[in-house]
């Protein structure tokens, strides 16, 4: 050996800090940019979801532009605005050039952002792939200058890198716009960006979209609602759940005085008598000094949480999509004969309040003999990918659909002329990773989802042996009518009648029959607000081939 | 059965349709037919009267996806019965299936569907096939021995005299429609023997001639000809019936049940097709044992045949005899044929057994 240093000094000189930009460089597929098809969705759907919140936050009704521009060679523009409240000048670097940069990861709140990861890894995806900075216009009110900016990922900084920047004129009063060149890939079907703008319209009927997709169509998805829904409240978080390491880091920055005062004011649902008995159980006094608190006694500070019975977070927080809505978005999409939805009362996992909502559409054009097309959302962002993987998947296999009258094999989805969809809304939506695909099997979760699937379950299953019962009903009807015939022209031999008597007899029999078995009642139920224009958007065009999860 | 004549009928047909049918329609009423069940759980058995009589039990066909295809098909069999008497003609039932043939939908699948329907129709209008223009096909039993019938020249009108000794080695078939036979006979029994085998041997060895009676083959389940035609020469002879089949459960409660006091599908006309001074000389269970009969193990269908006749038979329930016969076979799990008899010899059967049995009566059951 040349040297007599020991063998970890010669590593150390190989060992640094990463930063998360690096790191995400590296391990892109985390975010959902796995491959050219992929990744021009998820830059959409970040730069969309980013928008709604933005307007929804300020009150304001969306309305938003997408533009895909086919720039050949798989390569794509695009373009992505909002008349939302725009960004203030000094924030518009870091929220689209600094990974993990945001609004949203402190707050418990229910958002379709949450990390503030996304818009910033498009715009360093776009870059690795083009090489092109990011250009980003947005402008805060009238009184205001509209600011323009073009922006570079600093990688190894995770800091923003501006190329340029100037005010420039503007027509808009407010809103921002991010204009993106990104390699891609376009393609119909499922998992499309027309799918995904569809579907984001089904469950936010307040929302306008004007959608441009590369073969230079223009789609308006327009809003079916003047009324934004219930905007969310931010909330504390709930004693049960509060990790150990969590507390601490709580305990440390409170400005509480004594642990009772920071029970109350740091945790919803915790009053004086809560706090108290949370000490006691805890064996704790309640004046101690939060600084004052070990590692050790945080330690039994938990245990005293669970020991102590504390009622469920407060549940207004969340802003479900609601019964109607959801039906309504089912009923434009498929042409079916029944359809029903549910909003299951507020559930908490870990601490976080959330609600499942489930909803279905039942035969007309759907084929009985493929697996049910199974739609799921979170925060009313659709979940296009990953399906096999999460919670809403696994409910619903494990749901015992033939009880409901469809078929299903042992760990499969059901098979019949069915859509389901599955939301979830919460504070917090637990992901499996951060592309936001697919919900963490939490068994509070699963359990809720169940109940929502079960409750429509019943729903339909009354409504299939309805139809079966009328079906069976208007069979042996027939059966009875074809000989009504023969008992006419036998009493026209036996007592001689002639031709009418013998007609009248029939309608008679007829109209007994009608009197004694009561009226018929139809089950092919019509379906005005289905929109066969709309619900052809995103589907495979005819000799396209599907190009299937990857 | 009640004589009536053609005009009667044709009457009767119309009323039924007029009123159960015609007027409930023009009322916006529910047409129905409503005719006697024809099954043993609808029969008592009064050995008084001597025959299986219809309790009140009724079935009922009308407007419903179960009865309105027999609803239909029975209408237009009764406008079919109609039209042949009115033109003094007559339909077979296998002639009535296949003219069902041109009803489309209506038409029977199979024959059993539309001898039903035939059956209901008399039970319905308590009266024979025969006045409604319908015969059977089947033949109605074979005779021989000391009896001359006397019957009509269909074309004449002349009286024929059928001497029945005068067959040799063959017999006289009693023919479908026996209500205008007239008999002369000094014959002091008859004899109604289950197999045309034995009847043949009988025959043979002129059986008739020694023991100075009327032989008579019934084939298995005697038909309704035949038992009215036992019965007609029995009450206008005066002279004893003497029932002689197989020792095995269907030879009991359906060959000699159904001869003596009729049977549950056809209860509506027992009262004329029954012979109720029938009595059973043999082969009884106690035979088989007295006269070492070979044998063969009953199978389940048979035993199944004996518990059935136990619980549901009402004529079996009425006659301890005949209950105790029934355990005892089931006991003994063995059934003899008559010509089981043949084992002791040939002639065995006439020259030892049926003398034995003739002269004791208290080896018969009831």
């Amino acid at each position: 050996m040349a040297s007599d240093e020991p063998i970890a000094m010669e590593l150390a000189k190989g060992q640094r800090e990463i930063s998360i930009a690096s790191f995400f460089e590296k391990n892109r597929h985390l975010l959902g940019f796995d491959n050219p098809r992929k990744s021009l969705l998820t830059t959409i759907k970040e730069a969309v979801d980013n928008s709604l919140d933005a307007c929804e936050e300020a009150s304001v009704l969306p309305e938003i532009s997408v533009e895909v521009i086919d720039m050949q060679n798989n390569r794509f523009k695009i373009i992505v605005e909002d008349n939302g409240p725009g960004i203030v000048k000094k924030q518009i670097p870091n929220i689209f050039a600094k990974l993990l940069y945001g609004s949203k990861f402190f707050k418990l709140c229910q958002a379709r952002g949450q990390q503030g990861i996304g818009i910033s890894a498009s715009v360093l995806y776009a870059q690795l792939t083009t090489g092109k900075p990011a250009r980003i216009t947005s402008r805060i009110s009238k009184k205001h200058a509209a600011h323009y900016y073009e922006l570079h990922v600093d990688t190894n900084n995770n800091k923003p890198e501006i190329i340029k920047e100037e005010e420039v004129k503007w027509e808009k009063e407010h809103g921002t716009r991010i204009e993106l060149d990104l390699e891609g890939m376009y393609q119909k079907g499922d998992q499309s960006i027309d799918q995904y703008l569809k579907q984001t319209a089904i469950v936010n009927p307040h929302v306008t979209i004007i959608y441009t997709n590369p073969k230079a169509e223009q789609i308006i998805f327009p809003k079916a609602t003047d009324t934004l829904p219930k905007k969310p409240v931010e909330i504390k978080p709930h004693p049960y759940g509060v990790e150990l390491g969590r507390l601490m880091s709580m305990l440390k920055f409170t400005e509480s005085r004594t642990l009772q005062s920071f029970l109350t004011s740091e945790f919803s649902r915790v009053g004086s008598g809560t706090a108290k008995q949370i000490c006691e159980n805890a064996g704790l006094m309640p004046n101690t000094k939060p600084r004052d608190i070990t590692r050790d006694m945080t330690e039994k500070l938990v245990e005293g949480i669970n020991k102590t019975k504390i009622i469920s977070p407060p549940t207004d927080c969340i802003s479900p999509i609601g019964e109607q809505l959801l039906e309504k978005g089912l009923r434009k999409e498929i042409n079916g004969e029944f359809y029903c939805a549910t909003t299951r009362p507020p559930g908490v996992y870990r601490g976080n309040p959330f609600v499942i909502e489930a909803g279905l559409a039942y035969g007309g054009d759907q084929g009985a003999d493929n697996s049910i097309k199974l739609l799921r959302y979170a925060n009313r962002v659709p979940l296009l990918y990953q399906q096999g993987a999460g919670a809403i998947t696994r409910s619903v296999i494990n749901t015992a659909w033939r009880n409901y009258g469809l078929n299903q094999s042992r760990g499969a989805l059901p098979i019949g002329p069915m859509t389901l969809v599955v939301h979830i809304a919460s504070v917090w939506v637990p992901f499996t990773s951060e592309s936001k695909e697919a919900i963490a099997h939490y068994p509070e979760i699963i359990k809720e989802i169940k109940l929502a699937l079960q409750e429509i379950g019943r729903k339909l299953a009354s409504y299939v042996s309805k139809k079966r019962r009328i079906q069976f009903e208007g069979k042996k009807r027939d059966y009875i009518q074809m000989f009504i015939p023969h008992v006419g022209e036998a009493l026209k031999e036996l007592i001689k009648l002639n031709d009418s008597e013998e007609k009248n007899v029939e309608k008679l029999l007829r109209a007994i029959l009608e009197e004694k078995r009561g009226k018929l009642e139809k089950v092919e139920a019509e379906n005005p607000e289905y929109d066969e224009e709309f619900a052809k958007i995103g589907k495979s065009e005819e000799g396209e081939e599907n190009e299937k999860e990857q | 059965m009640k004589k009536s004549s053609k005009n009667e009928v044709i009457q009767r047909i119309i009323s039924i349709a007029d009123k159960e049918v015609y007027s409930k329609i023009k009322k916006k009423k529910a047409p129905e037919l409503n005719m006697p069940l024809r099954a043993l759980s609808n029969v008592k058995y009064d050995p008084k009267d001597g025959f299986f009589e219809l309790l009140g039990k009724m079935k009922e066909r009308t407007l419903t996806a179960n009865t309105i295809k027999t609803f239909a098909q029975t209408l237009r069999m009764m406008a079919h019965a109609k039209n042949i008497i009115q033109n003094d003609d007559i339909t077979t039932k296998r002639e009535m299936y296949y003219i069902s043939k041109n009803w489309k939908e209506a038409a029977f699948k199979e024959q059993p569907e539309s001898d039903t329907v035939m059956d209901d129709m008399e039970a319905m209008m308590m009266l024979n096939r025969e006045q409604l223009g319908f015969i059977p096909e089947e033949k109605g039993g074979e005779i021989a021995g000391k009896l001359i019938v006397v019957d009509k020249d269909t074309d004449t009108g002349k009286e024929i005299r059928i001497d029945c000794t005068k067959f040799g080695s063959g017999s006289y078939s009693i023919p479908n429609s026996v209500e205008q036979l007239k008999f002369e006979t000094n014959a002091k029994f008859i004899l109604a023997i289950e197999t045309a085998g034995m009847f043949q041997r009988l025959l043979k060895h002129n059986y008739w001639k020694k023991a100075n009676c009327i032989l008579v083959s019934m084939g298995g389940v005697p038909t309704r000809a035949c038992r009215r035609f036992i019965r007609r020469l029995s009450d206008t002879k005066k002279i004893p019936v003497y029932v002689f089949t197989d020792g095995d459960m269907y030879g009991y409660a359906n060959i000699y049940r159904t001869l003596k006091v009729g049977s549950g599908n056809a209860a509506h006309i027992n009262q004329y097709f029954c012979v109720p001074q029938a009595r059973f000389i043999g082969v009884t269970p106690q035979d088989i044992i007295d006269y070492k009969l070979p044998t063969h193990p009953l199978k389940d269908v048979d035993i199944k045949r004996g518990k059935d006749a136990l619980k549901n038979d009402p004529f079996i329930q009425h006659h301890k005899e005949w209950r105790k016969a029934l355990e005892q076979m089931n006991k003994m799990k063995v059934r003899a044929e008559q010509q089981a008899l043949a084992a002791w010899g040939l002639n065995y059967v006439m020259e030892k057994y049926l003398p034995q049995k003739l002269k004791s009566p208290k080896t018969w059951l009831p």
